[in-house]
């Protein structure tokens, strides 16, 4: 219990760091954050229901008014603001990023991370966030999948990132990573 | 410690949390309720003022929180021009900047204890049914510690880095941070275990 907790705690201040790093600059002039690694490295590390708890902690903490969201956003007013889409997505994309984990257990943890995180951390996550742009902007949904279509390329680099980092830390520390454990 | 909460002292910082909290959502729900422009307008003037009461460094500071949503005030109201109906684009857009103007004001002014405070308040009910919220508020001061302390064990790896390399630090550290941490994490658990845990005990309150 205590071991959980810390854990799913460490995992919300992770998501928090993650969003301090500077972000850098595609070729085509999307900048990317890495906070979005953050999430799927919660469900790809502490599985499902673990993954969307320590993502769940961390939304509420922003909206108790730290500035924890990429480029030091925070309050209740990200939660009035367009991208309250991605944000309601958030622990969505970490329980599902952590079920597909859990559920290829069969599978070596590189290819099994980088599967659940494209799945759970792009494809799962641009649904409520696309839906949400779509609701506040008044934009219709292709006009607003268009726009977020840009931000693909470098989410998939999060995604390689964070299967990488899953696989060696279950090489280095294998009972932290408790999807697997 | 790191939070939104302003240091200028304002009479709204007076009100208790759960009022704010119950009058927010109502102006909310009026906000989106309204959809002409010079309601729009009359609402934005409003909220203006409230930020006005305290003084105009306030102000200031309260625009400085706003800066994200602008990008997203152009993109609206271009987008609305485009295809002929620039109306709604303004109706949405002052829309936007009222309720998240009015949503970051009850930040600016309400401190960060207090509304943990009101968290577990409102999770009463739950602990009344027998759950135990008490990890909850646990798990909520550990975040807090772990960030600043994340941030100091990357920054020590990094120098340990700059200090051996003539290249840029990048993602080779993520690892190493990571262990870090989680070893650090699963020394903490440790030591609650050692000292009785987090297991249910008998409510006192």
């Amino acid at each position: 219990m205590e071991r959980q907790i810390t854990l799913i705690a460490l995992f919300a201040a992770l998501i928090a760091v993650l969003g301090l790093v500077p972000k850098f600059t595609l070729a085509s002039g999307i900048p990317i954050t890495a906070q979005g690694m953050g999430i799927m490295l919660c469900g790809t590390v502490l599985g499902a229901r673990r993954g969307a708890l320590a993502v769940l902690l961390f939304l509420g903490l922003v909206a108790l008014g730290l500035p924890l969201l990429a480029g030091g956003r925070g309050g209740l007013g990200v939660f009035a603001g367009p991208t309250v889409g991605f944000l309601v997505g958030f622990p969505i994309a970490a329980f599902v990023t952590g079920w597909i984990m859990e559920k290829m257990r069969g599978t070596p943890v590189f290819p099994a991370a980088i599967i659940a995180a494209v799945l759970g951390g792009i494809v799962v996550l641009y649904i409520p966030g696309i839906l949400g742009m779509s609701a506040m902007l008044d934009m219709t949904v292709t006009q607003a999948t268009v726009s977020m279509a840009a931000f693909i390329p470098g989410d998939l680099i999060k995604a390689g990132l964070a299967a990488a980092l899953t696989a060696s830390l279950y090489r280095a520390r294998p009972a932290s990573v408790l999807s697997r454990a | 410690m790191l939070a939104l909460t302003s240091e200028i002292r304002t009479p709204y910082h007076g009100l208790r949390a759960g009022l704010k909290m119950a009058l927010l959502c109502l102006a909310t729900v009026a906000l989106f309720s309204l959809d002409s422009i010079p309601a729009m307008l009359a609402a934005v003037a409003a909220v203006g003022a409230l930020y006005l009461v305290p003084g105009p460094r306030f102000l200031r500071g309260g625009l400085g929180l706003l800066t994200p949503v602008w990008v997203f005030v152009a993109l609206v109201i271009g987008w609305h021009a485009l295809t002929g109906n620039t109306g709604a684009g303004v109706v949405i857009a002052l829309r936007l900047v009222a309720a998240v103007a009015l949503a970051n004001l009850v930040t600016m002014t309400t401190r960060f204890d207090d509304l943990v405070e009101l968290v577990m308040w409102a999770l009463t009910p739950l602990r009344r049914a027998g759950v135990n919220t008490a990890p909850l508020g646990f798990a909520i001061v550990l975040v807090v510690r772990f960030v600043p302390v994340l941030l100091d064990k990357a920054r020590l790896l990094i120098d340990a880095w700059r200090a051996r390399s003539p290249r840029r630090p990048g993602w080779h550290l993520g690892l190493p941070i990571t262990l870090v941490a989680i070893d650090d994490a699963e020394h903490v658990a440790e030591a609650l275990r050692a000292r009785g845990g987090l297991e249910q005990t008998e409510p006192n309150d």
